[in-house]
């Protein structure tokens, strides 16, 4: 059997929820790769956006910032922030692909703060422009790390919002009709939306994975239907793109 | 129910305030601005400015008139953060920033977070009102058309929201609710471009981020420029003008720079000086050492670029060619 590392399994699993032909908007580090991969594997024609302004660029080796050159490479426009967003905004946006320090059962995520606002324990980069693309972009991938910390009930500052309090919540709030979470990715398991409550629920865990390790380290009510699956391994075609993407081992290696 | 940010509105201008700074302070004369970088800062930036940086935080930005602003002392900058990365750690370690509009700061992205931002914020030693990418960079588009406000969708029901100076607004057609940006009317602008002609042209190379409006909506616009070009350069090819000259209060010759950052189609990412910066900022007396050496003991942008050395300048343009 073939091994890799949990980081490299988030990207596969993550790069499987991406669907061929569609407009994805991309946030730094693993969303990166992840799209990368989807490219080079199942979903040649995905196209990516930058949020600095790149339409549909041909990335040749992993950017170090979603706004550096190598995001820009062979791309179909150079636009801008208000050209990509924009774009958004009139909803030709599918899927928005971020990272988060926190995120909570409605799909909420915190990039933010820890601790109070105005006298922080830790502060985080902010917004850039994930609020955005998660207000509206149509399906909004979230990728985090897995424990009751990083997944609490709820998160203690809303940077980018989820399904926010529950249904019509984002309707109510002014959101876009429509839009919202649709999967997040951590390194234990994939996880959707249920329909109705808007609660975060399990897909999938991933191999070696127990629901019950799942529970124990998620810090909220975790929806577990009857039907949970074992997510797949990465296969050794899908492992030899990624150190194609990322021959340094920058993200994967972390 | 219509809510409020209860963030404070940094930078704050009617429309006909923007008309009226147009009608009074800009010049329409196709006049000659080259200028040096000390001349420009002591001529436009002051203690207190609202300062907005072209680029995208470590790509595209004008370090030589950061290093001159951290150089000249210059205090409680207001800064516009949007994706402020490198700029902006740069100035806060040189001890010139009291506040920011913040969309992205304090980190550098697959980097990791900067220790420098993050003590300053920590410390309370400075203010964070919160903003997105799209929403300073609407308020800027706001400030270039010449309107008070852009309405928007983004940012609604979110706490970015609630510590931003937005506020909730009715669609006046449809009823539906919207968020409605302030424009942003930066007191001054450093934009870095590829080509420049002595009246203020620019031409940029790559993605704009929002430049082209910025150049529009600030009072006061400091360009530095890879190349001086004649201006048969853009009267050939008129396309190519990104921000026309009548934006432009000052252009400065400036080949490299934007480094140690990334120069689309020039040159890229300087990682190891990036990376002995990031090293630097865990202390503040290791940071004090690398102010000392990269800034105050050298008189201009060129002295630095000697230390840096043509061996790296050289590399770092192989780097961005994929060669």
């Amino acid at each position: 059997m073939t091994s890799y590392t949990s980081i490299e399994l988030m990207a596969t699993v993550a790069s499987h929820q991406l669907e061929d032909g569609k407009i994805v908007g991309v946030g730094t580090g693993l969303p990166m790769i992840a799209s990368l991969l989807a490219q080079k594997t199942h979903a040649p024609k995905l196209i990516i956006f930058f949020e600095a302004g790149s339409m549909a660029p041909q990335v040749p080796t992993l950017p170090i910032s979603v706004g550096d050159s190598r995001c820009a490479h062979k791309a179909v426009a150079a636009t801008g922030l208000a050209g990509i967003m924009e774009t958004g905004q009139r909803g030709m946006i599918d899927y928005a692909f971020l990272g988060g320090a926190e995120v909570d059962m409605y799909g909420n995520i915190n990039s933010t703060v820890i601790g109070g606002h105005d006298s922080p324990k830790v502060r985080l980069p902010g917004s850039g422009g994930a609020n955005d693309f998660g207000s509206l972009s149509w399906r909004t991938i979230i990728i985090a790390m897995h424990n009751k910390a990083k997944l609490p009930e709820r998160v203690s500052f809303i940077t980018t919002p989820g399904y926010i309090d529950g249904p019509g919540a984002r309707e109510e709030a002014g959101l876009p009709r429509g839009t919202g979470p649709f999967r997040v990715i951590t390194n234990l398991a994939l996880m959707g939306f249920d329909e109705e409550t808007c609660r975060m629920k399990l897909i999938s865990v991933h191999p070696g994975v127990t629901v019950d390790q799942v529970r124990e380290n998620t810090g909220f009510d975790l929806i577990i239907p009857d039907d949970v699956t074992i997510s797949p391994a990465p296969t050794d075609e899908e492992l030899a793109r990624l150190k194609d993407i990322d021959p340094d081992g920058i993200i994967i290696g972390k | 129910m219509f809510e409020e940010g209860k963030g404070e509105l940094l930078s704050s201008c009617t429309a006909d305030e923007i008309r009226d700074w147009n009608r009074n302070n800009k010049d329409r004369g196709l006049v000659d601005k080259m200028t040096t970088v000390r001349s420009a800062v002591e001529k436009y930036v002051k203690d207190g400015t609202y300062l907005a940086i072209g680029g995208f935080g470590h790509i595209r930005i004008s370090m030589p008139l950061i290093y001159e602003i951290v150089r000249h002392r210059i205090k409680h900058l207001q800064i516009s953060g949007h994706t402020a990365v490198h700029d902006l750690d740069v100035l806060i370690a040189g001890d010139c920033v009291d506040a920011v509009d913040v969309a992205y700061a304090f980190a550098y992205e697959t980097r990791g977070l900067s220790r420098n931002g993050r003590r300053a914020v920590e410390s309370g030693k400075i203010k964070c009102v919160e903003w997105t990418n799209a929403s300073l960079s609407w308020r800027i588009k706001a400030a270039a058309m010449g309107l008070p406000f852009l309405p928007a969708r983004n940012l609604l029901g979110s706490d970015t929201f609630r510590y931003s100076a937005a506020k909730e607004m009715e669609c006046p057609f449809t009823g539906q609710k919207l968020v409605a940006l302030p424009a942003l009317m930066p007191d001054v602008s450093i934009i870095h471009v590829h080509y420049a002609d002595k009246y203020g042209n620019c031409s940029i190379r790559g993605t704009t981020v929002k430049d082209d409006d910025l150049a529009k909506a600030s009072k006061r616009v400091i360009v530095t420029a890879e190349r001086i070009v004649p201006d048969t350069f853009f009267r050939n090819d008129p396309e190519r003008t990104t921000i026309p000259y009548f934006c432009v209060d000052a252009v400065i010759e400036a080949p490299h720079g934007s480094h140690p950052g990334n120069m689309p189609h020039e040159y890229y990412f300087d990682e190891e000086h990036i990376r002995d910066y990031l090293k630097a900022g865990a202390d503040d007396g290791s940071l004090k050492d690398y102010l000392d050496k990269w800034v105050y003991s050298v008189n201009d942008f060129d002295e630095y670029l000697d230390l840096v050395g043509t061996k790296k300048l050289n590399e770092l343009r192989r780097l961005e060619e994929l060669r």
